[in-house]
C-alpha cells in the first residue's frame, strides 16, 4: 500500500505527533503513513505515541535535519 | 460494566497522580492532552544546539505511558486564542488567563467524552495548589462554567468538595480519594512514591508561557505594536526564540539568533519576515518584525545586528538584507557600541 506522506517540518513537537495522530484517524487498519518532520524530538515522541496507542513505529530514518518516520495503522482509536 | 473516564494530562505529577487514583479503581482511563502554543514542551530544547545533548522528552506522552494508557494529543491553537486575548476572568499576575484556561479545557473534554461516550473527566486540580485557577471558590467556578458540573471528579482534592455524579452512583468509592489542599507537593510526593513513580516533571512556573513574566512582556509587546490584540502561531513560536530588540519609538523589532541552533531555526522564517545576515564576519541571523523599512531603518537595524556578530569591533561589517522570500541586497555599516543600544530596547 502506498503510504500517506506528511509534511511536518519547521513544526515543533507535539505538532508532528498530532499531525501523524489525526492522519492516521480517518484511515483504514493496515494505513502507513510517512511524515518528515525537522525537529529532533520527534525521534522520542512518535515512538513514544505508537507504543501507547498500539500502533507500529516502521522505522525512523535521518536524511540530513529532516526525519523520515514511518508507520502503520494497527488499531482504530 | 467498566466505567470509563478521560483525564486532562498536562504531563505533571498532580495528572500522572489522578489518573492512577482512579486506574486503581477499576476504571478504564485515557488521557487528553490540549496543545495551545504556549506549552513549555522542550522547544528550547528543539532548537538550540547547546541544548541538544540533554534528554528531550514529552512529558503527556511520557505520563501517558508510565499509566499504560491511550493519549489523545489535540491541536487547539485557534479556539484558544479567544482565551488569550479576552478571557473573561482576567489575568493573573502575567498575561496567564489561567481559570478561563481550565475552564476551556473541561469544556473541551466535556464535548470530547460525549463523543466518545465516556463518563466522567478527571483532573490533577488540589484545592489551593495555584493561586488563580486552583482556589476554593474558583474549582466549583470550573465545574460550572464548563458545563462539566458533577462529572468532573478531582481525584487529589475530592474528600474536601461535594460527592459528584461517579461517587454519588459508587462508579468510583469517594473512601479511596484523596483531601490534599495547599501549596505544599508532600502529599503529592508521599503517593508517587507508594505508587512507584519517581522521574516525574517537575515545571518550575507550571506548564505554560503565559505565566512567564519576560514571555508576557514581550507578547504585550506584540500586541501594541500591532495595535490589536491578536497573534498567529508562527508568532507565538518566534517570543521563544533568540533576542528580541526594539529600538526606541520604532514600530519595527529585531529577533537575533544567539547561537546556531536559532540561526537555523529562524531562518525557516525568512519567506515571512525582511531578515538581516552577515556576510564579512561569522555573525547571527536577525529576522526584522514590522512594515517593510527603508533605506534609513535597514542601515539603522543592519548596524545593531553587526554588533552580535565577530565583526562587532571592526570599522565597517557587511550584511545582507532580504525582504520576505526575495533576493537579499547588501549593506555596509559601522556596528554599533554597546553603550549605543540602550537596555530599554531589549524586550528582556
Amino acid at each position: 500500500m502506498k503510504p500517506l506522506r506528511i509534511d511536518a517540518r519547521r513544526l515543533l513537537c507535539p505538532m508532528p505527533v498530532i499531525r501523524l495522530q489525526d492522519a492516521l484517524e480517518p484511515l483504514p487498519v493496515g494505513s502507513v503513513v510517512e511524515i518528515t518532520a525537522t525537529d529532533p524530538g520527534v525521534q522520542n515522541d512518535i515512538p513514544a505515541w505508537c507504543r501507547i496507542n498500539g500502533q507500529r513505529l516502521d522505522g525512523i530514518e535521518q536524511r540530513g535535519n529532516e526525519y523520515i518516520i514511518t508507520v502503520t495503522k494497527l488499531c482504530d482509536d | 460494566m467498566t466505567r470509563k473516564a478521560v483525564a486532562l494530562i498536562s504531563g505533571g505529577l498532580d495528572s500522572l497522580l489522578a489518573a492512577r487514583v482512579i486506574q486503581e479503581q477499576g476504571v478504564h482511563v485515557e488521557g487528553i492532552n490540549f496543545f495551545t502554543g504556549f506549552c513549555v514542551e522542550g522547544h528550547t530544547h528543539a532548537i538550540r544546539k547547546k541544548d541538544k545533548d540533554k534528554p528531550k522528552r514529552n512529558n503527556a506522552l511520557w505520563v501517558a505511558e508510565q499509566l499504560g494508557i491511550k493519549l489523545h494529543i489535540v491541536d487547539i491553537v485557534e479556539e484558544y486564542k479567544d482565551v488569550v486575548i479576552n478571557p473573561k476572568h482576567g489575568y493573573g499576575a502575567n498575561l496567564n488567563p489561567c481559570l478561563d484556561c481550565k475552564i476551556f479545557m473541561v469544556q473541551q473534554a466535556y464535548q470530547w467524552i460525549r463523543d466518545k461516550g465516556f463518563d466522567f473527566i478527571i483532573t490533577g486540580e488540589v484545592i489551593g495548589q495555584r493561586p488563580m485557577s486552583q482556589r476554593k471558590e474558583t474549582l466549583p467556578v470550573v465545574a460550572r462554567e464548563s458545563g462539566a458540573d458533577d462529572l468532573l471528579l478531582r481525584p487529589l482534592c475530592a474528600k474536601n468538595l461535594p460527592p459528584t455524579l461517579p461517587e454519588r452512583e459508587g462508579w468510583v468509592d469517594r473512601d479511596r480519594l484523596h483531601d490534599f489542599s495547599g501549596r505544599s507537593r508532600k502529599p503529592q510526593m508521599a503517593l508517587a512514591r507508594q505508587y512507584g513513580f519517581e522521574d516525574y516533571a517537575q515545571p518550575a512556573g507550571g506548564c505554560c508561557f503565559l505565566t512567564d513574566e519576560n514571555y508576557s512582556i514581550k507578547l504585550q509587546d506584540l500586541w501594541t505594536h500591532r495595535g490589536e490584540k491578536r497573534y498567529e502561531l508562527d508568532d507565538i513560536m518566534l517570543l521563544k526564540v533568540g533576542r528580541h530588540l526594539r529600538p526606541e519609538g520604532q514600530s519595527w523589532k529585531l529577533i537575533i539568533a544567539r547561537e546556531e541552533g536559532e540561526t537555523r531555526f529562524l531562518s525557516g522564517y525568512k519567506g515571512q519576515f525582511q531578515s538581516l545576515r552577515t556576510l564579512s564576519h561569522g555573525g547571527p541571523l536577525a529576522l526584522i518584525d514590522g512594515p517593510t523599512l527603508n533605506d534609513e531603518q535597514i542601515r539603522e537595524a543592519a548596524a545593531i545586528v553587526a554588533r552580535y556578530g565577530q565583526g562587532k569591533t571592526a570599522p565597517e561589517v557587511e550584511l545582507e538584507y532580504s525582504p520576505p522570500g526575495g533576493d537579499g541586497r547588501s549593506v555596509t555599516v559601522a556596528p554599533k557600541a554597546p553603550h549605543e543600544i540602550p537596555q530599554s530596547w531589549y524586550l528582556v
